[in-house]
């Protein structure tokens, strides 16, 4: 089963993707989709170092839903930010001291933390213990801190785990 | 007694509807991606200066996307989705981007308003040291105006 079909969430993604992509659904791109859902994570398999196994899927779609919430909220007020006076903006470099383990993980934190205005992810320590982020705004380093960790981190902690 | 699906969706009220929404989403998109120029503009170090294109991407970008969907679904057979995959290529691109260009800039020292992150961090564990036995390199020093660099002099 793992043999064959090595990353079944990779796969579904892959079959809504070639959906999408051809914007139809027929028999005929239905089996075009499964065959490539099936063959490509197969020959890139090697490619998939660290694997992850979702344990909650619920808890993703939410962190989804509060992510989309944040980036329309926060987009206006980065937006009011920079049509203000320039001076009040005090930008910085803020550390974030990391729980989640995983390149998968991290790197899903780190475009949340991108994609979520107001802050853009810089620098990852090798270790992969601390993620640098520069945010626009960095009079209050610990509420950004803890607006990382309760908002998006704690989910990611809480839904993927390591294989 | 009521009318079929058909005769409501190309009924004339409906499609002013929908070009009322989809104006009004294109509006709010070109004001958004105009916006993030303007950060672009205005921001006055390198790393705010990221700010900008990252964020037009989501907001702006988003509710163009969604204005094409409405409009193309409206017009044609089917739903028009592939909306989705632009959207989503650029949310997967847009901060991995973001995150090299600002990498290589803490690798070469730009220095933003308010400093850079301690070299222990950025020298000792992330990027590659080079070898103090090899013989002695030029340090590659950037010829940008942004970076008038006392941290470099000092050493």
């Amino acid at each position: 089963m793992t043999r064959l079909l090595p990353h079944p969430i990779l796969s579904l993604m892959l079959l809504g993707l070639w959906l999408l992509l051809v914007n139809s659904v027929s028999v005929g791109q239905l089996l075009l989709g499964l065959v490539l859902a099936w063959a490509i994570p197969l020959y890139t398999a090697r490619f998939w170092v660290s694997r992850v196994r979702v344990r909650r899927p619920l808890v993703l779609l939410r962190l989804l839903g509060v992510v989309l919430y944040d980036m329309l909220v926060a987009n206006l007020s980065v937006a009011r930010l920079v049509s203000g006076p320039i001076a009040r903006i005090h930008p910085g470099f803020v550390r974030v001291p990391l729980r989640v383990q995983g390149n998968v993980a991290v790197s899903l934190l780190a475009n949340i933390v991108s994609l979520t205005p107001g802050t853009v992810s810089v620098f990852l320590s090798a270790d992969q213990r601390e993620l640098i982020v520069h945010a626009l705004q960095a009079d209050d380093p610990e509420a950004i801190i803890g607006v990382i960790r309760h908002r998006y981190e704690k989910p990611l902690l809480d839904a993927l785990e390591q294989v | 007694m009521t009318e079929p699906l058909s005769s409501t969706l190309t009924s004339p009220l409906w499609s002013l509807g929908v070009e009322i929404l989809v104006s009004l989403l294109i509006v709010i998109g070109a004001a958004f991606t105009c916006l993030g120029s303007v950060a672009l503009l205005r921001l006055r170090d390198f790393y705010s200066r990221l700010h900008g294109p990252t964020k037009a991407t989501t907001l702006g970008v988003g509710s163009l996307l969604i204005a094409s969907s409405i409009f193309f679904s409206a017009q044609g057979p089917g739903l028009s989705l592939h909306e989705i995959l632009v959207a989503l290529f650029l949310f997967i691109t847009a901060p991995v981007g973001a995150h090299l260009m600002a990498k290589a800039a803490l690798h070469l020292r730009v220095r933003g308003q308010s400093g850079l992150p301690p070299d222990a961090l950025l020298d000792g564990q992330g990027v590659a040291q080079p070898d103090p036995q090899a013989a002695p390199r030029p340090v590659p020093r950037p010829a940008s105006r942004i970076d008038a660099d006392p941290l470099r002099d000092a050493d």
